[in-house]
């Protein structure tokens, strides 16, 4: 998982994005973390909507994103 | 198994058929990826081996130098059948995988889970049935772990569910007979090409609502696909869908039989099963592929020399600690797990949304009708050698944990 530090956004509130050049499409993110990503017509993750993530799912996310065997899924705050 | 030399050196005359590899290989993977993270045999017309994730990894993302177009180490040569997309190289890889990829999404393989749990369902009812008060015996791996992906593989291609016992000889004759006699492997081929090719004839009469008439409607870059490129997907479904899955439930089943501790912790708390299934993959992965140098290269400063294959142990990889905390410990509750029993990179398995809903079903029903069992006292469980690892016999005593654990 890769986090790059930004200023937190007084929401708190998290980015996520699914490189499509990485994604094979496991789909271990749409298992682990439904309120946050989406597999497409493909079977290829991608983020819900424009991939900000609220506070109360930091948690889900951290954990999609150790178990992408692509290492597809990058994690901003703020 | 004909009586083979024994291994002088594992560095440089491994053998993946050896007694000792086929019945416990994770402590000798733990010893190589030490001694020689990189090993090779003169076997099989030349083979590498590598035991590190990361050196896996690099094989498996690089098709530049390793080509798809053999898959299976055997032990003379068999001219390349394409079976698409999984013997497809880049670019074409890309087209044939895009044809088959909306069939399995995991919202496409849930419609499968029904019938999927009617299936587990109908076994367990017929393995209790023949329990006297609660305990019983059976096996495992052909009473259970066999059936169920041999059933739903066959609903999905629209064939017959009667026709399990042919198909299975078909794939144990292609990965276990033919490793060491190919013209077993061909024979297959040949008998498997011309089952299919009725099949399309019967589906261009009259479709139905599966693979093949799927096929036969899909197209690849606006155009519809040759009968020779379905037969081939269809034959790759065949042998891709099955004894790997049966594997990997027969696994989790003698897993389970054999630690207490874990088998209650599921009984009890069956939400627990998906992680489960995805621990018991890592630690456990069935399925170990090859593929063909046909560039000269290096990994893990090693060189691979051309016309060689080289194997792609996703399960070795899955054991190395400079991935995994602690890798042979399985911990049904891991959190980090970026296990690769699925592979890595473009060749992906297409099933594996389908694969891990059978394994959780078939544990969910398995475990609310034998909270409690283990491995028959006394018995031999027997694993498969060669491509796909896992049980072909695995006798269990039902009702009591009344068999030996550890």
């Amino acid at each position: 998982m890769t986090v790059a530090r930004r200023n937190p956004a007084p929401s708190g509130a998290w980015h996520v994005r699914v490189d499509r050049a990485r994604c094979q499409g496991h789909a271990r993110c749409v298992a682990l973390a439904p309120e946050i990503f989406e597999a497409d017509a493909l079977g290829n993750g991608r983020a819900i909507g424009d991939g900000v993530v609220a506070p109360a799912l930091v948690g889900k996310l951290r954990l999609a994103a150790a178990n992408c065997p692509e290492h597809a899924i990058t994690v901003a705050e703020g | 198994m004909a009586e083979r030399p024994p291994v002088a050196d594992w560095a440089s005359d491994f053998d993946p058929l050896d007694p000792d590899w086929v019945e416990d290989p994770y402590p000798l993977w733990r010893e190589m990826r030490w001694r020689c993270p990189v090993a090779h045999t003169e076997r099989f017309m030349g083979v590498y081996f590598a035991s590190r994730y990361a050196d896996v990894r690099d094989i498996a993302y690089d098709s530049e130098h390793f080509s798809s177009r053999r898959l299976f180490v055997r032990e003379q040569t068999m001219e390349p059948i394409p079976a698409p997309p999984i013997t497809s190289d880049p670019p074409a890889h890309r087209a044939d995988r895009m044809v088959l990829l909306p069939a399995f999404t995991p919202n496409a393989v849930k419609r499968l889970e029904p019938h999927t749990r009617a299936i587990c369902r109908d076994l367990v009812a017929r393995i209790a049935g023949r329990c006297d008060g609660g305990r019983g015996e059976c096996d495992g791996a052909e009473d259970y772990a066999q059936e169920i992906p041999t059933r739903v593989t066959a609903r999905l291609l629209g064939i017959s569910e009667e026709g399990g016992a042919r198909f299975r000889r078909w794939i144990r004759d292609f990965f276990e007979k033919g490793i060491t006699d190919v013209a077993i492997a061909e024979r297959v081929v040949g008998e498997l090409i011309e089952f299919f090719d009725a099949e399309i004839a019967r589906r261009k009469r009259e479709p139905g609502d599966d693979l093949v008439t799927y096929l036969l409607n899909a197209r690849r870059d606006g155009e519809a696909l040759s009968d020779a490129h379905i037969n081939g997907t269809l034959r790759l479904m065949l042998f891709a869908g099955i004894d790997t899955t049966w594997s990997a439930i027969g696994t989790c089943l003698w897993h389970l039989a054999s630690h207490n501790e874990d088998r209650r912790r599921l009984a009890a708390e069956p939400d627990l099963i998906p992680n489960a299934v995805e621990e018991m993959l890592r630690a456990y992965s069935p399925v170990t592929m090859a593929r063909e140098i046909v560039k000269e290269t290096e990994i893990g400063g090693v060189r691979f020399a051309p016309g060689e294959m080289a194997m792609l142990s996703f399960p070795a990889a899955n054991r190395d600690p400079a991935m995994f905390a602690d890798p042979d410990r399985i911990d049904i509750t891991r959190g980090e797990n970026r296990h690769a029993a699925f592979g890595l990179g473009i060749h992906r398995c297409i099933g594996a949304h389908l694969a891990r809903l059978e394994m959780t079903v078939a544990l969910e029903e398995w475990l609310k009708a034998f909270p409690e069992f283990g491995l028959a006292p006394g018995e031999r469980v027997e694993w498969s050698a060669g491509t796909v690892r896992g049980p072909r016999r695995l006798r269990l005593v039902l009702g009591g944990s009344g068999g030996s654990s550890r």
